[in-house]
């Protein structure tokens, strides 16, 4: 998987929580979840939830926590899916 | 008293409809919202049938974003934010801006217990040692006041926000909790009513204490048989009924349009008493609280033209006539028309007040009396103490000028309100 089919994939899964929907139009890897796409914070364990779906991997609590941007999630998605 | 409570907003989803053209309609035909579930039969219920409204996903993305759809398991808080939302509109309210709610406007809406499929599907992950898997929707759909809370971000209602909860008279008590803010000055609008969750996991309880009619899975629609000789237990229901009450000043500032006033109302319990029991009502109190009702509204008992019943179609209706008859001093053919929606949409238990108060407020305001259906053979203790022709069978024009309606509830809990014809 690329590193841009990874980061296609996690765009489609915020792309509901988001409510700053133009923060979906510059999107990349430096795109921080709460500030430029507003995500409630509640909401991200549910994205959270939805990664470990779609890539069939774990993410423990310590490194969701290290999960701010885009980029972030990916190295964690590229880690799990390595180890 | 200066300040009086109108009714500028209704809303409903019940088992024989959604909206209020549709269910105006259903009550003057008397259409049944009762059917077969074969999940209860699945699960060896010995009461298979039961009442839910017939929400359709399309409806459901009127109401809810995909967001919100996301893990949505609570049919009470689904039926709650349709009846909800429906009665804020049905008044014309704009929905407050992102930047300030409406300090004026609060919501007072009950349920008996919300989210029961939800919470099943947390327990599972819990046991399973899954609790990280369920997310952040868990909580908001089973706190009780999820269905407040819903309809409080979605209005952006600024006063006073909550959640009541009393068993059957639920409904009935959110609308007096309402008219009481507001007559205090707490509030100019409250969005009150109450909903209901449906399903085995509500009423299998009600199965196993054997108050269910077991022999009616065939024929569902004739089950539910209010103050008829064969009624044989209740039909559990579900759904949601919601008013938006409003000061007659805001009211009139506004222009909008008035359906019937709230003259007031009265709650008590029978402390489990005198023959009162946690399942039973006390007798004294349920007369005390249609009295108590009637002076505190100011009016006579000879004032009321039309009762809309508890009545849930147990032998216990024609203990409620009594009630009604000892209260008012009235029997025989002076007494007033009466009616129960039940025979049509089950017993909806902690929707039931509010729904039916909805009912009651479409008669008084297109002034007819709807027909009762499934009972045909009236119960001889009834007829023994109100004339048969008080108990219309068919739907028939009424001058309604004042409508009583009573809940009551487990626990021992009374709720009866008085409704009054608005005139300008």
């Amino acid at each position: 998987m690329t590193n841009r089919d990874i980061i296609s994939k996690i765009k489609t899964i915020v792309t509901p929580y988001t409510q700053r929907k133009e923060g979906l139009s510059e999107f990349d890897e430096s795109t921080n979840f709460l500030n430029d796409l507003e995500i409630n914070s509640a909401n991200l364990v549910d994205v959270v939830l939805d990664v470990e779906d779609e890539f069939d991997i774990e993410i423990d609590n310590e490194s969701m926590e290290g999960m701010m941007t885009v980029g972030d999630a990916r190295d964690i998605i590229i880690k799990k899916l390595n180890d | 008293m200066s300040r009086r409570v109108v009714i500028t907003g209704l809303g409903v989803a019940a088992p024989n409809a959604i909206g209020l053209n549709q269910f105006d309609q259903a009550l003057r035909n008397g259409t049944s919202g009762i059917k077969f579930y074969q999940d209860l039969k699945d699960l060896n219920f010995s009461c298979q049938i039961g009442g839910k409204p017939p929400v359709t996903q399309e409806m459901i993305n009127n109401y809810f974003n995909p967001l919100q759809q996301k893990g949505l398991n609570s049919s009470g808080l689904i039926y709650g934010v349709m009846a909800g939302v429906d009665a804020w509109k049905d008044a014309m309210l704009p929905i407050s801006s992102e930047e300030e709610p409406d300090w004026n406007s609060g919501i007072i809406f009950g349920t008996g217990i919300l989210g029961v499929d939800k919470f099943r599907e947390a327990i599972h992950l819990i046991d399973a040692g899954k609790t990280r898997r369920l997310g952040s929707t868990s909580v908001i759909q089973t706190m009780a006041s999820g269905i407040s809370a819903y309809l409080g971000g979605m209005l952006g209602c600024g006063n006073q926000v909550t959640t009541n909860s009393s068993a059957c008279t639920t409904g009935s008590e959110a609308i007096i909790m309402g008219y009481d803010r507001i007559i205090s000055g707490k509030a100019e609008r409250m969005l009150v009513g109450s909903c209901g969750d449906d399903g085995p996991y509500v009423w299998g309880g009600f199965d196993a204490m054997r108050i269910l009619p077991g022999k009616y899975n065939d024929n569902p629609e004739k089950a539910s048989r209010p103050m008829s000789a064969t009624a044989s237990g209740f039909v559990p229901g579900s759904g949601a009924g919601a008013l938006l009450l409003e000061s007659l000043d805001s009211a009139l500032e506004r222009g909008a349009n008035i359906y019937a006033e709230v003259l007031g109302g009265a709650i008590n319990s029978g402390g489990q008493r005198a023959g009162g029991s946690m399942t039973a009502a006390n007798n004294e109190a349920v007369q005390r609280c249609i009295k108590d009702a009637i002076s505190f509204s100011r009016i006579q008992t000879e004032d009321i033209d039309y009762i809309n019943g508890h009545l849930t179609a147990t032998t216990r209706d024609a203990t409620e006539i009594k009630n009604w008859t000892s209260a008012l001093g009235l029997s025989g053919v002076y007494f007033p028309k009466i009616n129960s929606l039940k025979g049509m949409t089950g017993h909806c238990l902690s929707a039931s007040g509010s729904i039916e108060s909805v009912a009651s407020i479409l008669q008084i305001k297109n002034q007819y009396v709807f027909g009762n259906i499934n009972c045909e053979d009236i119960h001889t203790d009834i007829t023994a103490l109100i004339d048969d022709s008080c108990i219309p069978k068919k739907t028939m024009d009424y001058d309604i000028n004042i409508a009583a309606k009573a809940s009551f509830g487990f626990g021992d809990v009374n709720a009866v309100t008085i409704f009054k014809r608005y005139k300008k």
